[in-house]
């Protein structure tokens, strides 16, 4: 069913796309808040075991890194465009659009498995199966106890998103969403960006440290 | 009809996300000894700007949005900075504790 634009608890349509994008925006710092305590749990870590920490970072797998990196920076830029065609109408293109997110967002989870299951192959899961032959491997665990928590409560938000893209192609495709209405759109693609901003650091964080050492 | 084609400042950013992303990977390799981290989190932070301006639109949203998404960055270094006095300074506090109950066992 078509929704009212705007709904009846609103003065006019600007008002309501303000409401929209400003939920949205309190919502992300909430949730940068979320991934903040992370962050803090990394840097002090990382203070106190620096060489274990190198060590590890050098154990993940930079080509699926690098390339889950691209995949999302570039299904960004799909959602990025549908948003902007949107407005001008453009409905086909933005259900491609949004379909292609949807697959690159499913490629990057096939990608983020296939690295599981190697490191699990290679005994770095703490807990279940872990085995450093390193003097430094306290600090090694601990970040793969960090990487995993990290990675997986950031897989959870890219299945989020993946849905809400996929209700949104849908929705576009059956004419609910128009070019004068399309806020559930830009707040969808406003989550997308941001699980994109929280990769970006989690790439920096875990696969690039200790690549120049011996 | 001709083929649709994308705004050409998403593109733009697209491609230099793409160039940042090679760019931090190569010099992650180099020896740059204490450099490589600081540079992997400027790259890290140079891309995520880009998302949030391009992208998400940050340069035309209004002042009250802008205001919402840096509140939560603000608190972020709150949070880290005033955590990173406590596990920055604690292996000193442990050693003055050490110290001093050593001190104490020393006594008369």
């Amino acid at each position: 069913m078509r929704e009212s634009f705007p709904a009846a608890q609103f003065v006019d349509t600007r008002q309501q796309t303000e409401a929209a994008e400003f939920g949205i925006w309190i919502f992300l710092s909430t949730e940068i808040l979320f991934f903040g305590g992370l962050f803090l749990l990394y840097s002090a870590y990382r203070y106190n075991f620096p060489i274990g920490f190198s060590a590890a970072a050098r154990r993940t797998d930079i080509v699926i890194g690098t390339s889950n990196t691209a995949i999302l920076l570039t299904s960004s830029f799909a959602v990025a465009w549908a948003v902007a065609a949107v407005a001008e109408g453009q409905r086909r293109l933005v259900t491609l659009l949004l379909g292609a997110a949807v697959l690159l967002g499913v490629a990057f989870l096939g990608l983020k498995g296939l690295e599981y299951s190697k490191e699990f192959r290679e005994h770095l899961v703490p807990g279940i199966d872990f085995a450093f032959p390193d003097p430094h491997a306290a600090g090694s665990e601990l970040f793969f106890i960090f990487y995993f928590i990290a990675t997986s409560l950031h897989a959870v938000h890219v299945i989020i998103g993946i849905i809400a893209l996929a209700i949104m192609a849908w929705r576009v495709e059956r004419g609910d969403l128009t070019a004068r209405y399309h806020n559930p759109l830009m707040v969808t693609g406003l989550y997308w960006h941001f699980v994109d901003v929280i990769w970006i650091f989690l790439f920096a964080l875990i696969y690039l440290p200790g690549r120049s050492g011996p | 009809m001709s083929a649709p084609r994308p705004p050409r400042a998403l593109t733009g950013a697209w491609l230099a996300l793409l160039a940042l992303l090679g760019l931090t990977v190569t010099l992650a390799y180099q020896p740059l000894g204490a450099l490589n981290g600081p540079l992997a989190f400027t790259i890290a932070t140079i891309k995520a700007l880009v998302v949030g301006i391009v992208f998400m639109e940050l340069r035309q949203r209004r002042p009250l949005a802008i205001a919402a998404a840096a509140v939560g960055v603000c608190w972020l270094f709150v949070l880290l900075w005033l955590a990173s006095t406590d596990f920055t300074r604690r292996t000193i506090i442990h050693a003055d504790v050490r110290l001093a109950t050593s001190d104490i066992r020393a006594r008369p």
